[in-house]
Formats: structure tokens, sequence, C-alpha cells
């Protein structure tokens, strides 16, 4: 419903307000008992008071009582920030019966009384008008129901990584269908190609063949390979999914010594880009033997002019397989399309323009194909030397971020590095070493290895030059007070960071996922929703975040996982209902509102012969952004109304007659301009914990069994105010002296 | 009593609200005149609540806005700056100051630059002439 101008009238008429002292920590300084006894007087309010601690459950059982005796339409709670007691006082309104929607909270802690603790008066002059305008929002307040939605339990996997692979197990075994879709002809992502990851030492290969197995053995999982996401409709419970899988142009009857046979006499060869161009792969091809799933793919535009080749292998190449274009309905999806590494510009380091500068992913390729001696271009390398820091933490250019496990990976392939080839030197060229956590172990080991370490500062970037046949790289130390070093390296390696897939603006914009500012996807909230994006039922999980760890990964990727079982447990999800709603009779539809919207929420629909803007409930986030764009004011959010809003801000300007409190002149205390009409109680308390001497903070603590961080914060307060000195120090000279003044 | 110029902050709940909660958990004082109202994203600020404010009392209107780290939308800023621009073309027509109205990003731990924004601009706001919003132009032809 959408009120119109002429209708200003206040809904709820029986509201009760709870005014908190919150122990002293508004009290101290806002006159709550005077501002209960004020609201008592206004028309509307049945019950003002004010409680120790509105939080209390005594109190929350008081409120309950209250709200069904006096037959309470609203009620105003005024204490902490709603971000901790929001929802605890929506369920206190549930209990009593009364719908959560009619509920305000007003934060008279965190944006009145701390930061005006130091204007008592005044503060208690702010508290009136917040909590006015909280009795005034709470007046024009509806009882909205939570949006019930069916859900389809059966959950999308964008990626078989290993996080999108471990997320997919889990999600089976919690009783979930499942699909797992891989853009690549084979499942593992980025972590086959390491041969050995830190902390644990574990091919990555292995673990991939290990996950693999077990989605073998899950009925209920899905794998797609080869396979894009062509179009994305619906919405939280019915996403509609269409999508491409590529051909493998492999005859699926085909015998397997024949298909082996068909890859070894293939007589098209180019660069592998797994191996990342340091060797050569067949037309026909696994990105390695043991890649999974066990099926060859066929690059078939590189055999277009190999007629009598295809000839040959008739029966076990099929060339004229098309592409398979399928659809299916997920209730919610999960998102762990990974990363791309950091692509150094030509120049950059000496990349692409000297011949032994190498990438660390490309290093860990090397080593991988060098058993025995670590051999480059035909030159067996004994000396190698890092460059942190490539590509991350860039002052000029777009990755601020750091990618945090590269530091660690560096110091984990140089301990690979000397214990599987002999004598080979490292140096190591950084920024700031990053090791945290367990990883700062294989820091001492490095150390102790004898690996040394150069450190250098974003504003003197190290050299990498050709001296003859030498490849130099110059480095202005900063341990040993900037002096200039040259390290002659047979090869030099870019420690390279981790940058969004190239295709996440791609999967973005299917999905309408935001971007940050790092170009990666965004959560809603790094620490209270770290998983959850905007997209009611989309998840993200692993490096398509921001750069992670291969066990962050898989605990992100297991935690979307869990939400989304959650979500899907019961076949139906109740939706928030603060979302966009139009107003049938003032809208003209224009379509602006539709055009700012980025989840395609509000679409044109005919009602009784108008045509008029309808709000999809399951795609809407409540973000709020179509109100201000509607030329005739027809479109607004749930519990943000015009009403609300302005009687807020009335109510904040309304003018306020505060009673001052009897004061006995001996207790006031004047000090500058400021005034004070009464000690706070926690001050009161410390001067009693006070001898008449000079007391130390520990002595203070002590008499007035006061917690030492607040005796701590108050005596600073109590100093500027004159009512405390310092009076010199301890003899240890640990502890200052405080006395009465 | 404070007269410093009374404030009203647009914050958002996900990401400037928390910033000005970090401001009050650490004691980090500004003016009790400043006001706070919260709402899912400062794109949804109406430029009419902006008015209602600058005409009802307020000296002026601060959006803590989320800038880029806006989870809804990577055209936060865009749209909220629209906003902004809507609401000083409506302000010029009541001869209110478009300097009353101010947009900054602020994140969920900008305490000191929130306690920063709100003392330059009750400066800024201090030094505008103080009639100037209550006297609209007299209409054309008289």
């Amino acid at each position: 419903m959408v009120l119109d101008s002429n209708s200003l009238k206040y809904m709820k008429e029986r509201i009760g307000v709870y005014i908190c002292h919150c122990g002293g920590n508004i009290s101290d300084y806002v006159d709550v008992e005077e501002l209960g006894k004020m609201f008592h007087k206004e028309e509307n309010v049945i019950i003002s008071k004010d409680v120790m601690f509105a939080c209390a459950d005594s109190n929350q059982k008081d409120m309950v009582k209250d709200i069904q005796e006096n037959n309470l339409d609203a009620i105003v709670v005024c204490s902490c920030s709603p971000k901790l007691h929001l929802h605890t006082f929506k369920n206190v309104a549930s209990r009593a019966g009364l719908n959560p929607s009619n509920y305000v909270q007003v934060n008279i802690r965190e944006q009145c009384s701390w930061p005006h603790s130091d204007r008592p008066r005044e503060a208690t002059v702010k508290a009136a008008g917040l909590i006015r305008a909280g009795i005034n929002r709470v007046s024009f307040s509806e009882s909205l129901e939570n949006i019930e939605l069916s859900v389809k339990k059966t959950a999308l996997v964008v990626g078989a990584g290993v996080a999108g692979m471990k997320a997919a197990i889990e999600l089976a075994k919690s009783g979930n269908e499942v699909y797992l879709l891989e853009k690549d002809y084979f499942v593992g992502g980025r972590i086959a190609q390491k041969d050995s990851l830190f902390m644990s030492g574990q091919k990555g290969k292995d673990i991939v063949a290990s996950l693999y197995e077990e989605i073998r053995k899950q009925p209920n999982i899905t794998l797609f390979t080869g396979a894009t996401i062509e179009k994305v409709s619906g919405s939280l419970g019915n996403f509609h999914i269409d999508i491409k899988v590529k051909p493998r142009f492999i005859n699926g009857k085909a015998d397997k010594q024949a298909v082996k046979r068909a890859m070894e006499e293939c007589p098209v060869s180019v660069d592998d880009a797994f191996n990342m161009g340091l060797t050569k792969r067949k037309a026909i091809y696994k990105n390695y033997p043991e890649a999974l799933p066990d099926v060859p793919v066929v690059e078939a535009g590189l055999l277009k002019d190999e007629t009598d080749f295809v000839a040959k292998f008739a029966s076990t190449l099929n060339m004229n397989e098309q592409d398979e274009t399928l659809s299916f309905i997920v209730g919610s999806v999960l998102i762990t399309t990974g990363f791309d590494n950091y692509q150094p510009k030509e120049g950059e380091f000496g990349y692409k323009t000297i011949d032994n500068v190498v990438t660390l992913p490309e290093l860990n390729r090397l080593i991988e194909l060098c058993p025995e001696k670590l051999v480059y271009k035909g030159k067996q390398i004994k000396t190698v030397a890092f460059i942190y820091c490539v590509g991350s933490r860039q002052k000029k250019g777009d990755n601020k971020y750091c990618s945090r496990q590269c530091c660690t990976s560096t110091i984990h392939t140089s301990l690979q590095l000397k214990e599987k080839y002999e004598k080979i030197q490292t140096y190591h060229v950084y920024r700031d070493i990053r090791t945290y956590g367990k990883q700062e172990i294989l820091y001492a080991q490095s150390s102790k290895q004898g690996d040394l370490y150069f450190k250098y500062e974003d504003k003197e970037l190290p050299l990498v030059e050709l001296d003859g046949k030498s490849t130099i790289l110059k480095v202005k130390d900063y341990l040993t007070s900037k002096q200039e070093l040259e390290i002659e390296a047979d090869l030099v390696v870019l420690v390279t960071g981790m940058v969004p897939r190239e295709d996440s603006t791609h999967i973005s914009e299917l999905f309408k996922i935001p971007i940050g500012r790092d170009k990666f996807f965004n959560e809603i909230h790094p620490k209270l929703k770290p998983v959850e994006t905007v997209i009611k039922g989309v998840y993200i999980g692993g490096t398509c975040q921001g750069p992670k760890n291969v066990s962050e990964s898989v605990q992100s990727s297991l935690a979307g996982a869990s939400k989304i079982t959650a979500l899907l447990k019961s076949g139906t999800v109740s939706v928030d209902p603060i979302i966009a709603r139009v107003n049938a009779d003032a809208c003209t539809w224009c379509g602006k509102c539709a055009e700012v919207c980025d989840y395609t929420a509000i679409k044109e629909v005919e009602v009784d012969g108008k045509r008029i803007a309808a709000v999809n409930t399951a795609v809407c986030t409540g973000c709020g952004m179509c109100a201000p764009v509607c030329p005739v004011n027809a479109i607004e959010i749930a519990q943000y109304t015009d009403h609300e809003i302005e009687s807020m801000i009335d109510g904040f300007m309304q003018e306020v007659q505060i009673r001052e409190k009897e004061v006995n002149p001996e207790e006031v205390q004047e000090e500058g301009k400021v005034g004070m009409k009464e000690y706070p109680q926690v001050w009161k308390e410390i001067l009693a914990g006070m001898t008449e001497e000079k007391n130390t903070i520990p002595q203070i603590i002590a008499n007035s069994k006061i917690a030492g961080e607040l005796v701590t914060f108050h005596l600073m307060t109590m100093n500027r105010y004159g009512v405390v000195v310092p009076a010199g120090m301890d003899a240890k000279e640990e502890y200052f002296y405080y006395k009465k003044k | 009593m404070s007269t410093s110029p009374k404030i009203l902050v647009f914050s958002t709940d996900k990401i400037s609200d928390p910033g000005i909660d970090q401001a009050g958990l650490r004691k980090i004082h500004y003016a009790p005149s400043v006001y706070v109202i919260s709402l899912p994203c400062s794109s949804g600020i109406k430029p009419r609540w902006i008015i209602h404010a600058l005409e009802h009392g307020f000296d002026g209107v601060f959006i803590a806005a989320d800038g880029h780290e806006c989870s809804y939308s990577s055209r936060c800023a865009e749209h909220t700056n629209n906003i902004v621009e809507v609401s000083q073309e409506l302000m010029k027509e009541k001869n209110i100051n478009p300097r009353r109205v101010r947009m900054a990003a602020l994140c969920s731990v900008c305490a000191e630059p929130f306690m920063n924004h709100m003392e330059n601009y009750g400066k800024i706001l201090a030094e505008l002439p103080l009639t100037e919003k209550k006297e609209p132009p007299a209409p054309k032809g008289e």
C-alpha cells in the first residue's frame, strides 16, 4: 500500500517505548529517567519506561507481558545499535503476537551517549529527538508478512575446481540434487597444475582424482564438462538455467586402445596451454595423462585439413558431433569459478623480452616436467631469483590488493627446488613477506636452508637487465641501508598474484552478481555474510571472490554449500518483505525504474487496461534504487516510505523541553566552558574507590571493583573535567598516580 | 546549548552506518547536532527527503555513501551522485544553497573520517548565510 499525501494519519495508537540505561553506558550521559517520563505524555504512547538492560531476559518477559496486557500495536526500544539487538526485539514482538515490522530500534548508545559523552546535556536533547523520530516512524509502520516461496531442492555449482567439487559433494551428501558445471573438458581447475601444494606437499592431481572418485560415487551429482552457461532467468527457488555443452568429437563407443593410437598418431601439435607453453600437445589431447574424465578431447579446428588422418580414425573420431543445449531448473546457485594468474605485460621485469624470465606458475610446471635436473631452454638452472608482488599491491595499476597466497607458494617452491635438485641457490627479492599462521614455519625453513632475502620498496623497483649472456637482477636492498646489489640469475621468476577470471564479467551479468572494486565478485559483508550475494539464492565460494589459498577456498565453498542446504531443506523459503512496491494508481509506466534496476526485478505489465510497473518479489533486493528516479513518486520501499522517513526528520527537529534535575551545587564541577549537573554514577564509584592520598589505577580498580578498562577510560575524562589530577608516577615508573582535586 | 549546524546524515545499513557506530564505540566525539537515518543503499534516497530536511530545520544533508564498496550495484556512486544533482536543482528553485547537500564515501570502519567529515561540513555550513534557505525568491513578474 502506498499512502497518498492526504492520508497523513498515524496508523499506530498504542505504542510502548523502552529506554535502556545499558548499565551506565547510556544513562551515565543521557538522562534516560527524564526521557522515560517525557514520552509518557505523548498521545499515542501507552507505556514509556526506562529499563536497566532492555536486552535482559527479565525485561524481554516484561515487554511480552506489556504488549499483551496493554494491547500494544507497536514498540520502540531505545538502546544500542540495531546491528546488535534488532532481531532480539523482533523476536520479543513475535513472541507477544505482535508483527515484528511494528518494531523500531533507536540507537542512543553508539550514535548518542558514546560519541557525545563529552556533552551529556546535549546528548539527552539529541536522544529525545532520536526517540521521537523512532515513535513517529513506528506510528506509520505496517504489519508486513515475509514472502513465502517454494524452492526446488536442486543446486547448481559453477566451476569444478577444488572448491566447486568439494561443495558439490557436500551438497549431494546433504540430500540435494546437484548439477556441477565445468567450462574446461577436465575437472580440477588450477590445483591440477601444482605438483606440490603447501602445507601438506600433496600433489594437486591426487586431490583432483580423489574428489572425482567421490563425485562418481554420488548418484545425485550430474557433471557437465566443456559446458558454459548461456542464459539465466527466474529467481530464488526456481532459477531457469540454459547451458551449452561442447562435444569431445570422440565416438563414445570407440575402443580405448584406438583412441590412444589416434592421440599418438595425430599429426598436428600446438603449444600446451596446461603446461603454459613449455611443451607441445597434440590436437587430440588430455591436459595430463591422468586427467579426468578419462576421455580425450579433439580440437576439431586443428584437424580440418587432416582429412586422411580423420578418415583413418573414422570409427574413433566423431567429427560431426554438435553442441548440445540443455535446460534445467535449480533452487540455488554456488559460483566457484576461480581465478586467472596475473599475466605480466611484455617487458615487465623483462618478461617475454629477456629469455630466462618466467612466472611462478610457469616455474611450477617446469619443476614437474624436470624430474632430475632443472633445465630451461636447454640450460641447467643453478640460481633462481624471485621477484615478489608482480601484479599485486600496485600503486599505479588496478590490482591494489595482496594475493595472500603467493609469498607462501614461492617459499614452498624454493624449498621444493632445494629438495628436488642439487645445488640450487635461491634469492628472494620481496616487498613484505606474508606467510601468516602456520605458513610461517616454511619461511623459517627457507631462511635456515640459506635462501637469501632482499627487500625492495615500490618506489624503487628492481631491474632485470641483460649483461652479455648473463641476466642481472639489480635491487636496492632496504635491509642493508639501500645498498645496490646485483644478482646474476639463471632464471628470474616473477611471483604473480591472482586476478579475476576473464569471463567473470559474463558470469556477473548472467547472475547479476555485483563486482567489487578489485573486480572479484562481491559478498554482502566480508565478516557477517561472507558467501552471500545480494542476489537471493546465489552464493560465491573460493577465489572468484578474491585471492585465497586452497584451504580457504574450500572453507568458503563449503560455507556456501551449507547455506544452500539450509535454504533448500524445507522446500519453501521465507523472504524479507522489505522490497519495492508500486502504487498502481500513480504509476504511468515510463520505464525509468526498470532502467536503473540492476536485477531486472521490474517489468512492465498491464492491469485493467493500464500499463504499469510490477515488481518481482523474489528478485527484488530492496535496495531502493528505483524509488528516487520515479517522476511521479509511484514506487517506494516497504519500511522506508515517505511518511516514515519524513516523520523521522520532523521528530529530530521537534522542540524538546527537558526538565533540569535539581542540582546540588557541591556536586557540580565547572571546567572551561563545560558544565556538569551531576557526576555520572561510575565517576562516583571511582571517587569512592580513591583514598584521600594518591592512587594508581590498579589500586582504584581493586577498591572500586569496576572493570579496568572503564576506570582507565573514565579517569582520563575525569582529568579533563578537573575532577582528578595526575600526581606523578610510582617508584617503578609503571603507573601514574591520580588524586582527587 | 550547542549552536553547531544541524546535519542530517543518510547512512547505509551494511557499510557506512557501522562506520558511524564505530565512531561511537571508540568515543570519538562529533557534534550532537548530527542525526543519522540508515537506509539499505544510498541510491535509494529520495530528493524530496533532502528538501524536507532542509525546509524543516536542518542546515545540511550529508550522504554517507558506500561508493565502490556497495554490495547492491557497481553503479551506486553514479546513482547517488544523480540524486545529489537532482536535489541541487530542486534546491536552487527554492533558493537553498546547493552546498547544503554533500556526499562522500564512508567505509564500515571509517570512524575518524566520519568525525572529520562532520567537523569540516559543520564549518562549511556555519559559514553559509543563515537567511538564504528561509526566504524563497519572489515569484517572477512581481
